[in-house]
C-alpha cells in the first residue's frame, strides 16, 4: 500500500470516472420513477380508504423491512424462474441487470420516500388547509397551491438525506456485473491487488458526488424557505 | 333593511349538528338580510363556531338547510351516515361568495401578503392577475399595512396578520363576510386596529356574521344580537334590545361577566 503514488492514484481516479455516468444513469432513473410511485404510495396513505392504506402500508413495510441487496437478487435472478414472465413484453427490460438494479432502487426509494411526502403533508398547518376550502378551492388546487409548495419544504432535509442513500445505493448493482463506479473498482483491483487505494478513490467520487447533490438541494431548500427566516424581507423595492 | 321581499343573505333554517353522539346545535334558526350585521355571543362550548362553520360548511350540519342568497347547499343527510355535501362545484361557487376570517388568521405562509390577496381571486376565481394585484394593493392601502406587501406573514404582528387576512376575505368581493373571533388571538393593543377596520365593513352596508366576545362591537355595530346557549338560540334582537331587556336569565349572566 502506498497512498503518496500519486501517478497511480491519478490513474485510478480517472479510471473510475468512467463509472459516473452509469452511476448517476442509476440514480436519476430509480429517484425519478421512485418519486413519480412515492407520490402514489403517499396518496394511498392519505387517501383516508382502509384498504387502500393498508395496501400501501403493506408495501412499504416490505420494502423498508427486506435489505435492498435480497431485493436486487430476487428481481435479478428470482423473476428468470417464471416463465410467464419470460415470455412477457417486461423480458426483454427485465433481463438486463441494467433495468433491474434500476428497478430495486426505485421500489426502495419508493417506499422510504412515500413515508417523507406522507409526513411533509400532514405537517402543512390544517388551519391553512381549511382557509383555502373556505375561499372556494377546489382539490386540485389545494393540493397544487397551498399543499405541494408547504410539503416540499418540509420535506426537502429529510429527502435529500434519501438521495444520498440512494446515490450510495447504487454501489450494490455492481453485484449483479453492473460496472459503475464500484463496479470498476473490483475490476481494477482484481488487475493490481491494490484494493485500499482503489477504494480510496471510489469513496472520493461518491464523497463528490453527494457534495454537489447536498450542495443543490441546500440552494432549494434556502429558495424556499424565504419566508422562514428572519427579516428579509421586501427584495428589490424601497419601503 | 328588513323588507321581506328581498332575498336573505343567509337563511340558516332548522339546523342540528352532531359529534357523535354529542349535539352541539339544536334547531337553530337564523336569518340575516342583506346589510345586516350580526354578532353571535355565547360562552365558549356554545357552538358558536360550528354554526359559523355551517353557514360556509366548513361542517356539513346533520340536518336542516342553509342557503346563501336563496340557494341551498346541496346536502346529503341520510341518518346513520356523515352528513355530506353533494355538489362540490356549488360548494366552492357559495364558498367564495361568504368568506371567513379566522381566529388563528390562517394566512398562507409561502406566499406573501399580497401573493395571499391574489391566490384565490386568481386561482378561484380565475380573474386577471393585474386587475387583482391592483386592486390588492389598494386593499392593503385601506387597511393601513400596504408596506408590507412583499413581507410573509411570519414577518407581520398579530394585527397586521389579522388586517391581511381581512384584506385577503375583501379580495374575493364577498357578499357575505364571516367572523370567528377575529381578535380572540390578538393582544389587548391590537384589538383596536382590528375592531377599526371592521366598523368601517360594517358601516359600508355588507353582510356580516361576527362570533365574537367584544361587547362594545356587538352593542355599537351590529344590527342584531344572537345569544347562543348549548347550542340552543337563546336570545335574537336588536342590541338596544336585547342588552337593556334579556328575556334570558343566562344572557342576563354572560353580560355581567362580560361587562368590562
Ligand atoms: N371537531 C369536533 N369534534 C368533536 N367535538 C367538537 C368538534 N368541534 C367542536 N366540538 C364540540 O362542539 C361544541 C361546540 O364547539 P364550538 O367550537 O362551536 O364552540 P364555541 O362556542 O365556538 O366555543 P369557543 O368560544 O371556545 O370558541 C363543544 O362542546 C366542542 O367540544
Ligand atoms: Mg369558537
Amino acid at each position: 500500500m502506498n497512498l503518496f503514488d500519486i501517478p497511480f492514484l491519478v490513474d485510478n481516479f480517472l479510471a473510475l470516472c468512467r463509472g459516473i455516468p452509469l452511476t448517476l444513469q442509476l440514480t436519476v432513473l430509480s429517484v425519478s420513477s421512485g418519486a413519480v410511485l412515492a407520490m402514489l404510495l403517499a396518496g394511498l396513505r392519505l387517501s383516508g380508504n382502509r384498504v387502500l392504506d393498508g395496501l400501501a402500508r403493506g408495501y412499504i413495510f416490505v420494502f423498508r423491512g427486506t435489505p435492498l441487496l435480497v431485493q436486487l437478487y430476487i428481481i435479478y435472478y428470482g423473476l428468470s424462474q417464471f416463465p410467464e414472465l419470460r415470455r412477457s413484453f417486461a423480458w426483454p427490460f427485465l433481463r438486463e441487470p441494467y433495468w433491474c438494479a434500476s428497478l430495486a432502487l426505485c421500489l426502495n426509494t419508493a417506499a422510504y420516500s412515500a413515508e417523507i411526502i406522507r409526513g411533509g403533508v400532514i405537517a402543512v398547518p390544517l388551519g391553512q388547509i381549511e382557509a383555502a376550502k373556505a375561499y372556494g378551492m377546489g382539490r386540485l388546487t389545494l393540493l397544487r397551491r397551498i399543499i405541494a409548495p408547504q410539503a416540499l419544504r418540509l420535506m426537502l432535509p429529510a429527502y435529500s438525506n434519501e438521495l444520498i442513500l440512494v446515490v450510495k445505493s447504487t454501489a450494490l448493482a455492481s453485484t449483479i456485473t453492473m460496472m459503475e463506479v464500484t463496479g470498476i473498482a473490483a475490476k481494477l483491483i482484481s488487475a493490481s491487488y491494490r484494493p485500499v487505494e482503489i477504494f480510496i478513490c471510489a469513496g472520493a467520487i461518491y464523497l463528490l458526488l453527494n457534495f454537489s447533490i447536498t450542495r443543490l438541494l441546500r440552494f432549494f431548500e434556502h429558495r424556499l424557505s424565504r419566508d422562514q427566516r428572519p427579516h428579509v424581507v421586501a427584495t428589490g423595492e424601497q419601503a | 333593511m328588513t323588507d321581506q321581499t328581498r332575498i336573505p343573505a343567509v337563511e340558516i333554517a332548522r339546523l342540528e349538528k352532531c359529534y357523535g353522539p354529542l349535539k352541539v346545535l339544536h334547531d337553530v334558526s337564523l336569518t340575516a338580510q342583506p346589510g345586516e350585521v350580526i354578532s353571535i355571543l355565547g360562552a365558549s362550548g356554545s357552538g358558536k363556531s360550528t354554526l359559523l362553520r355551517c353557514v360556509n360548511m366548513l361542517e356539513v350540519p346533520n340536518a336542516g338547510t342553509v342557503s346563501i342568497f336563496g340557494e341551498a347547499y346541496r346536502l346529503d343527510q341520510r341518518p346513520d351516515q356523515p352528513a355530506r355535501v353533494v355538489d362540490r362545484r356549488q360548494l366552492q361557487r357559495l364558498r367564495s361568495q361568504a368568506t371567513m376570517v379566522f381566529q388563528s388568521f390562517n394566512l398562507w405562509s409561502h406566499l406573501t401578503i399580497l401573493e395571499n390577496l391574489i391566490e384565490a381571486p386568481v386561482h378561484v376565481q380565475g380573474r386577471d392577475r393585474k386587475a387583482c394585484i391592483a386592486e390588492a394593493e389598494a386593499l392593503l392601502e385601506r387597511v393601513g399595512i400596504a408596506d408590507k406587501r412583499h413581507a410573509y406573514p411570519a414577518h407581520l404582528s398579530g394585527g397586521q396578520q389579522q388586517r391581511a387576512a381581512i384584506a385577503r376575505a375583501l379580495a374575493m368581493h364577498p357578499k357575505i363576510m364571516l367572523f370567528d373571533e377575529p381578535t380572540s388571538a390578538l393582544d389587548p393593543e391590537l384589538v383596536a386596529e382590528v375592531l377599526k377596520v371592521m366598523r368601517d365593513l360594517a358601516a359600508e352596508g355588507r353582510t356580516m356574521l361576527v362570533v365574537t366576545h367584544e361587547m362594545g362591537f356587538a352593542r355599537d355595530v351590529s344590527s342584531r344580537v344572537v345569544f347562543l346557549h348549548k347550542g340552543y338560540i337563546e336570545e335574537d334582537g336588536t342590541p338596544a334590545d336585547v342588552f337593556s331587556h334579556p328575556r334570558s336569565e343566562r344572557f342576563r349572566q354572560f353580560i355581567s361577566t362580560h361587562a368590562h
